[in-house]
């Protein structure tokens, strides 16, 4: 995907992403809502066409060889239902008269537990139900490349890891993912690479641990003191980015290896540490690091303006 | 049947067979009109001012134009109006199937339950009343699939003026009193003369109801009728063509 960007009326949607997704990985876009995703994938399956901008799938142009994307191409939208007196069968039989070669429908829906609800129409499934029921179809024409838009959506924890033990394993199997989600636990486990959108903009594009490093809160250190300890020189340390002490518990967030340099300080000091943890990171905090310090930049180059 | 269209078309089928009250109102309740107007004697009694014809006889036409004012007014839009908010629409546009596949079944189920109700009517009056067959068999084809068109394009240009299943409901109800008043649902258009009757002529069922009444008379409809009708449907599909939207 090269310079892609979509405008309706004035609400700029897409603001130039480019990104380009290997074979065989399980590639995020995660982002908050509005912040450019789904209209990123509705391009990506042609369903929309950028104002500027190119995209290609396996070599083909969706937005101009629609019918040809649709052959390589899986999706599960966010939001789309069925027909509501539709039977699950009834759809996994009509979407497999969609593709040459479809995968059978039966086992497809034992996988993804509907085995029991065939018979069941659209409108009386559970929303967990109906949103593997959406991603069994987005993979029965056996596509290389598939897009889950909002996956785990509406699930409970076990029918999410269910589906997240799913899509590894189409993974595994050489179908290259795009999963659209706002989940970072889901980001966190699922994604080989994560793009972190904004308002039409990528914020960062790395693997998960990556993205971890490079936050400001790589590692997490706590441990509790009986004595009140001097917080501004654990600051002033190498690395470190925030140091806080709440009901006797330090937190103190920085780079890799501030772990050592805060134990040495505190031995300085006198103080021994109990209950000591030193964490990695979570994607959450990444996340938020990544999208404040922009929104940090914004308001700079805003004040200058109004300079 | 391995066409994606044809599968569609076929599912959409089993769907409409699912449908109920959508039957109901197509299928069965112009027929039951009929029979609890033949019911009444004075609807059966012949009256000079329509040429010798009895009520009932007028409303043949009448009951056959009711079902495609059903079909097309009431159940189609709703349908596809519902299809379109929903995302059924936009979710089959990532298929191979072509969106447009949905709306060719629909059409085409709501076509087959007309046709189905229209030949239950004019078969239920000839047997239990004595009402005439179409005297001009192939003046009655043509009046009829122009009307079954113009009803259609009324219900695909619902469909692409509403943006939302709820305005759809609101601009349906909107053509649908005027609809069953110019069919001649409340008084067949036969009782008006002058200006009144001319101006119903004008309108898409009231020159159905004229091309109708007369092919069952025996004589072919008059162009002017046939023209209204096909002059409709043509305004009306390229309205729906211009102003439709999948999403």
């Amino acid at each position: 995907m090269d310079r892609l960007r979509k405008t309706y009326g004035d609400k700029v949607a897409v603001d130039g992403i480019s990104l380009s997704v290997h074979q065989g990985e399980i590639f995020g876009i995660l982002g908050p809502n509005g912040a450019g995703k789904s209209t990123t994938v509705e391009s990506i399956a042609g369903l929309r066409v950028g104002d500027r901008g190119s995209i290609r799938v396996h070599g083909i142009d969706p937005w101009t060889d629609r019918a040809a994307v649709t052959e390589v191409l899986g999706v599960q939208l966010q939001e789309a239902k069925l027909q509501p007196r539709i039977t699950v069968q009834e759809a996994l039989e009509l979407w497999s008269a969609f593709y040459p070669d479809p995968e059978p429908w039966a086992a497809l829906a034992e996988r993804l537990g509907l085995g029991d609800h065939l018979r069941q129409q659209f409108e009386n499934l559970s929303g967990g139900q109906q949103q593997r029921l959406s991603i069994a179809l987005a993979l029965i024409g056996r596509p290389r490349v598939v897009v889950l838009d909002e996956l785990t959506t509406g699930l409970d924890p076990r029918a999410r890891r269910e589906v997240w033990d799913l899509v590894r394993d189409v993974r595994d199997r050489g179908v290259t993912v795009i999963l659209v989600t706002h989940s970072m636990e889901e980001a966190q486990t699922l994604c080989d690479r994560i793009a972190i959108v904004d308002s039409g903009r990528i914020r960062a594009l790395d693997t998960p641990a990556g993205l971890i490093d490079s936050a400001s809160a790589a590692t997490i250190t706590t441990f509790e003191t009986s004595v009140p300890i001097d917080l501004a020189s654990l600051r002033e340390l190498d690395g470190v980015t925030a140091a806080r002490s709440e009901h006797g518990t330090v937190t103190v967030e920085g780079a890799d290896g501030v772990a050592l340099a805060v134990i040495d300080a505190l031995r300085a000091q006198g103080a021994a540490p109990q209950r000591l943890r030193v964490a990695a990171g979570t994607l959450d905090a990444a996340y938020l690091d990544l999208t404040e310090a922009d929104a940090e930049t914004e308001t700079d180059t805003d004040q200058e303006t109004v300079r | 049947m391995t066409s994606p269209t044809a599968a569609v078309i076929r599912t959409e089928t089993i769907l409409f067979a699912r449908e109920r009250l959508a039957l109901f109102w197509i299928v069965l309740f112009p027929s039951l009109l009929l029979v609890a107007l033949g019911l009444v004697p004075s609807f059966r009694e012949h009256n000079p001012d329509f040429g010798g014809r009895r009520l009932i006889d007028l409303y043949v036409p009448v009951t056959v134009l009711l079902s495609m004012i059903m079909a097309a007014i009431m159940t189609m839009p709703a349908t596809l109006t519902s299809y379109r908010e929903s995302g059924v629409l936009r979710r089959l546009g990532t298929t191979p199937a072509r969106p447009a596949s949905i709306l060719l079944g629909q059409v085409l189920v709501h076509a087959a339950a007309v046709a189905a109700s229209s030949v239950i009517v004019i078969v239920i009056g000839w047997v239990l009343f004595d009402t005439p067959l179409p005297g001009s068999l192939v003046g009655y084809a043509v009046a009829y699939v122009l009307a079954l068109a113009v009803s259609l394009g009324i219900g695909t240009a619902i469909t692409a003026v509403s943006p939302n299943a709820k305005a759809g409901q609101v601009v349906g109800m909107v053509v649908f009193f005027p609809s069953m008043f110019t069919a001649g649902v409340y008084f067949p258009v036969e009782v008006f003369g002058g200006t009144v009757r001319d101006i119903i002529s004008f309108t898409p069922y009231g020159a159905a109801s004229n091309a109708l009444n007369d092919a069952t008379s025996g004589t072919f409809p008059q162009l002017m009728d046939l023209a209204v009708m096909g002059g409709w449907a043509v305004v009306l599909y390229l309205i729906a063509v211009r102003t439709f939207r999948w999403e």
